[in-house]
């Protein structure tokens, strides 16, 4: 067992875990904030995307200790005072999301992939989120609600 | 995961006397973490670079590039100094994978592992570049030897990748449409020493092609090298495509390559 402190979504959290503890494990199992999702074996469907230190990765690819001293955000954090990100919103306006799975990890990487390119084009948005995998949508109305909120979050 | 223990060091020394006969260097964790994840690969114990700084950061002196173990794919297409020194250096890194693989990969890792679709190895031979490790410099031709397979011994850390300035490079790939990996890539390069292209992808590991290289020698253009053939025999096959498609995606590639060159 080896410690690990880290602050998840503002909130400072501690625990004793395997050193073979996934990122994910600690964040889903350990906190119980089950909003981020794994959605394959081999670390390339993205719906297990959370914020370290303000760069998106892949929770599922990367070990708890890994994150010790880090600061963490996952789709939990996003909401302020009960009002939806922007990001959120914008899904919910433009039916970004049919089942639902790929989402969280949908938005973090948007929010990422906006705050680096706050005024992204379609094109700039499709491959900056070639490693989120959506079985749904046909990723359409995803485009369009990362350009809305793009433009909502002052791009 | 099978389980290990967990190890990390702040220094190159302290890393490689932790490390033992079944033990692993972790770096971004990309490509290790998947394979330990589907159980293809063990370890006692992962000696975790990420505390090193000393293996972190690029810098340019002179006609050299100097790129750290540790440094991140996303580092490396961002930087000011990539950017004006082999600006197709920038450009490869900013194609590998996926953001969120960028985010943690490393130079380091990437060349360790020696995928035979990894991009960086196209660019360390196509610009004739030196992997320094812990004991000593290698040059980046004697440093990939084939399929996963490097000159490393196996408690020897790389440390940085040196590069010289070349003249003009440039970098084009046929992309995995999955993986994003090198279906085939081609590098290419006028150096002082005179022009490089080295293929990736294609074959079981980085390669030379030498007739384009004599080629482009005399008329650096994309006319040059297209219509130039590369031998299918030797090359991969595989349900993404035949040696025979790889062997074509080279010389389009290559064209590719020299027209984007600055
Ligand atoms: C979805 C996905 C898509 C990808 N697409 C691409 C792509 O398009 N192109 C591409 O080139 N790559 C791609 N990759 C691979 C990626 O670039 C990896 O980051 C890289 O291959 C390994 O680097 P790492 O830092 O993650 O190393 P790790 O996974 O941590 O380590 C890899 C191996 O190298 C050893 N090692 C690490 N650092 C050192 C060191 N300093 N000295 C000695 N040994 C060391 C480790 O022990 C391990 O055996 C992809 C990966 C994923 C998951
Ligand atoms: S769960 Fe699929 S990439 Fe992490
Ligand atoms: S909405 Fe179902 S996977 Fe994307």
């Amino acid at each position: 067992m080896t410690t690990v402190s880290m602050t998840v979504n503002g909130k400072q959290v501690s625990a004793d875990v395997a050193p073979n503890t996934l990122l994910v494990q600690f964040i889903r199992e350990n906190l119980r904030l089950t909003g981020t999702h794994v959605g394959c074996d081999t670390s390339q469907c993205g719906a297990c995307t959370v914020h370290v230190d303000g760069d998106s990765v892949k929770s599922c690819t990367m070990l708890a200790v890994q994150a010790d001293g880090a600061d963490v955000t996952t789709i939990e954090g996003l909401a302020q005072n009960g009002e939806l990100h922007p990001m959120q919103a914008a899904f919910k306006e433009n039916h970004g999301l049919q089942c639902g799975f790929c989402t969280p990890g949908m938005i973090m990487s948007a929010v990422d992939l906006v705050k680096r390119n706050p005024n992204p084009s379609e094109e700039t948005i499709r491959t900056e989120l070639e490693g989120n995998i959506c079985r749904c949508t046909g990723y359409h109305n995803i485009v369009k609600s990362v350009k809305a909120a793009s433009e909502n979050m002052g791009g | 995961m099978y389980s290990f223990d967990y190890e990390r060091p702040s220094g190159v020394n302290e890393a490689v006397s932790a490390v033992g006969e079944d033990d692993k260097f972790l770096a971004g964790g990309q490509t290790l973490l998947p394979t330990l994840k589907l159980r293809l690969a063990q370890a006692d114990k992962l000696i975790d670079l990420g505390g090193i700084a000393e293996l972190k950061g690029i810098s340019v002196s002179g006609s050299e590039l100097s790129i750290g173990a540790m440094t991140r794919h996303v580092d490396v297409a961002n930087s000011a100094d990539v950017k004006s020194a082999i600006p197709a250096l920038s450009h490869l890194a900013s194609h590998i994978g996926d953001a969120q693989v960028r985010n943690r990969g490393t130079i380091g890792g990437s060349i360790a592992n020696n995928d035979p679709a990894a991009d960086y190895p196209a660019a360390l031979v196509g610009l004739g570049a030196t992997v320094h490790t812990d004991k000593r410099s290698i040059s980046a031709e004697d440093f990939f030897i084939d399929l996963f397979e490097t000159a490393l011994e196996e408690d020897e850390l790389v440390t940085k990748v040196t590069f010289p300035i070349p003249e003009k490079a440039g970098y084009a790939k046929f992309p995995n449409p999955a993986s994003r990996f090198a279906l085939t890539g081609v590098f290419v390069a006028q150096t002082a020493q005179g022009v490089r292209v080295a293929v990736t992808g294609a074959g079981p590991c980085v390669f030379r092609q030498t007739d384009m290289e004599a080629a482009l020698s005399s008329n650096f253009s994309a006319e040059a090298v297209s219509g130039i053939k590369t031998e299918a025999s030797g090359l991969s096959a595989d349900i993404h495509a035949s040696a025979d498609y790889r062997a074509n995606l080279i010389s389009v590639m290559a064209a590719r390559a020299v027209q984007a060159a600055s």
